[in-house]
């Protein structure tokens, strides 16, 4: 079965891509297969400066999923194109460039960096970092601040731009109808959930900075939910992000409304899995009726 | 590597420390320092564990129960497990005529094989272990079989040395100048600031274990960002705060 999809800059062989800051620039993970079975890649988030992220425990498990507190540590815009983005030109995989930022110039001066880098297919505004203290979650939570940072991404950038939309908000819904409205070319959904774990020993946060991002599938639940409620109201496509593991949960986000999917942290227990989930998805998805991956989406509001 | 080793035992050794003999193609790949990350059954991120031992195809894992990972790993007394790796560098094999092997607790185990490889190029090795109490003694028997020269501390006097390794190095004048060490961070701090020529073994919370997620690192002296799982766990005295 063919399940390769388009979408606005990505023709995807398939609708299976490693998250951003799950899969790094895929220079760790070609060690184990061959990038190109891919249907694309959202590199490690970029900021226009090199960031160490944040000080003490990064890393903490929880049942069903893990928190991280990374804080979006990269070696800045200049050092990815020089160090990162020749590698990934020897793949044949869609490359959708994770931009960050402190404030609103910063997202933007990140594009015009990226504008004219081939290998770079669309931009993925992540505007719902929880880690960073600046910038980040705080753009992606404001209906309006959404909307005047993706607006004025648009505006400069020569590649379609996608918003990684944040689950830590009361209407999710709001927000994507903003970033639409601001043109957005399409959505992500949904980043890490605000969460914090205890050292029981100290009584004190385990992680360093104190909060971290949740992910892993205990999130899949509330992901699938957000696709859902979104995928009804906008008229972009849905890249659907949480708790994925195996096709069968990519089936469930393509029913959910999305018409594609990233897969986070089950990178990180099996470094295969992405290549396991696009060999199987033709699979299940025969076994569950569908005779291409199109009927497959947004199945449960249609 | 991922595939699944066989486990051949998964014994109590001493209080809380385990001792996993695994069946397994990794080993074939295997070097003194590296880790391999273990897959337990009902937790989502795998385990960082240390190598002891690499006897042909079967991998030594000495682990310490510090959590509910590891609480119940020690109850898993057959079948297999997902392993990945080995990852991470390894401690690198120098022309030492001799070196100077120091481990605390639950660091002892990785350099066990480390003495083994060692004494197999000719060095003469000795090795200074730290416990904090008797009843976490392991491996004595083991190293004395190698023939090392083996010096055994206790915080709390209950078996050797009364008191810390770098105590019980001055106490016996031990006076060799490169070192290769593993341990709790106090230990490794006072080495750092002791010793000029060596390496040490740092341990971390990993989620990937492979180098991609940059949750384990710590931070260079040159100020950079040092990743445990790939750039370590064995770095150059010197190298990174502690």
């Amino acid at each position: 079965m063919d399940i390769s999809i388009n979408l606005p800059g990505l023709h995807l062989k398939n609708p299976i891509i490693p998250a951003s800051g799950c899969f790094g620039f895929g220079r760790e993970y070609a060690e184990y297969f061959d990038l190109s079975l891919l249907g694309g890649i959202a590199i490690k988030s970029a900021t226009l400066n090199e960031r160490y992220g944040n000080e003490g425990i990064r890393i903490a498990e929880c049942p069903s999923g893990m928190l991280n507190s990374i804080g979006l540590q990269n070696k800045g815009v200049k050092a990815i194109i020089e160090n990162e983005l020749p590698f990934l030109k020897n793949y044949d995989t869609e490359i959708i460039a994770n931009v960050a930022g402190a404030s609103e110039e910063e997202y933007l001066a990140v594009i015009e960096a990226l504008n004219d880098e081939d290998v770079i297919k669309a931009f993925e505004l992540n505007i719902s970092c929880p880690n960073v203290k600046h910038g980040g979650l705080a753009l992606g939570t404001t209906a309006s601040l959404a909307y005047a940072v993706t607006e004025k991404a648009k505006k400069i950038s020569k590649k379609p731009v996608y918003v990684k939309l944040s689950p830590n908000v009361t209407d999710i819904v709001e927000i994507a109808l903003a970033c639409e409205k601001a043109q957005a070319d399409g959505l992500v959904l949904i980043n890490t959930l605000l969460g914090m774990r205890i050292n029981l020993r100290t009584g004190k946060p385990l992680l360093g900075n104190i909060t971290g991002g949740l992910s892993g599938p205990c999130i899949k639940p509330i992901a699938l939910r957000m696709v859902y409620q979104v995928a009804q109201r906008v008229n972009i496509p849905i890249i659907g992000v949480g708790g994925i593991e195996s096709a069968e949960d990519v089936l469930e986000f393509l029913n959910a409304g999305a018409s594609a999917v990233e897969v986070g942290a089950a990178n990180f227990r099996d470094p295969l899995i992405c290549p396991k989930i696009i060999a199987d998805l033709p699979k299940v998805l025969e076994k569950y009726g569908y005779k291409s991956l199109n009927e497959a989406i947004g199945r449960s509001f249609k | 590597m991922l595939e699944n080793g066989k486990i051949i035992q998964n014994n109590n050794i001493a209080e809380d420390i385990y001792e996993l003999k695994l069946e397994t193609d990794l080993a074939y790949k295997a070097k003194a320092g590296q880790f391999i990350n273990i897959e337990i059954p009902g937790f989502f991120l795998r385990r960082p564990l240390s190598i002891a031992m690499i006897d042909g195809p079967i991998l030594t894992i000495i682990y310490k129960v510090v959590g509910q990972g590891t609480a119940a790993l020690k109850d898993i007394k057959a079948g297999t497990l997902s392993l990945l790796g080995p990852l991470g560098n390894g401690f690198p094999l120098l022309d030492e005529a001799r070196v100077l092997i120091i481990g605390g607790g639950i660091g002892l185990p990785p350099l066990y094989e480390l003495a083994r490889q060692y004494l197999k190029k000719g060095s003469e090795v000795t090795v200074v272990a730290g416990f904090q109490t008797s009843s976490q003694l392991i491996l004595e028997d083991e190293f004395k079989a190698l023939g090392v020269k083996l010096y055994i501390a206790t915080d709390d006097g209950s078996y050797g040395y009364h008191g810390n390794v770098l105590a019980l190095i001055d106490h016996y004048k031990i006076s060799d100048d490169f070192v290769l060490a593993c341990g709790p961070l106090p230990m490794l701090r006072a080495i750092d600031k002791r010793y000029e020529r060596g390496y040490y073994s740092l341990e971390q919370r990993m989620a990937c274990g492979v180098g991609a997620c940059m949750g384990c690192v710590c931070k260079g002296k040159d100020g950079k960002a040092y990743r445990v799982c790939k750039d370590g766990p064995v770095f150059p005295l010197g190298k990174v705060e502690l």
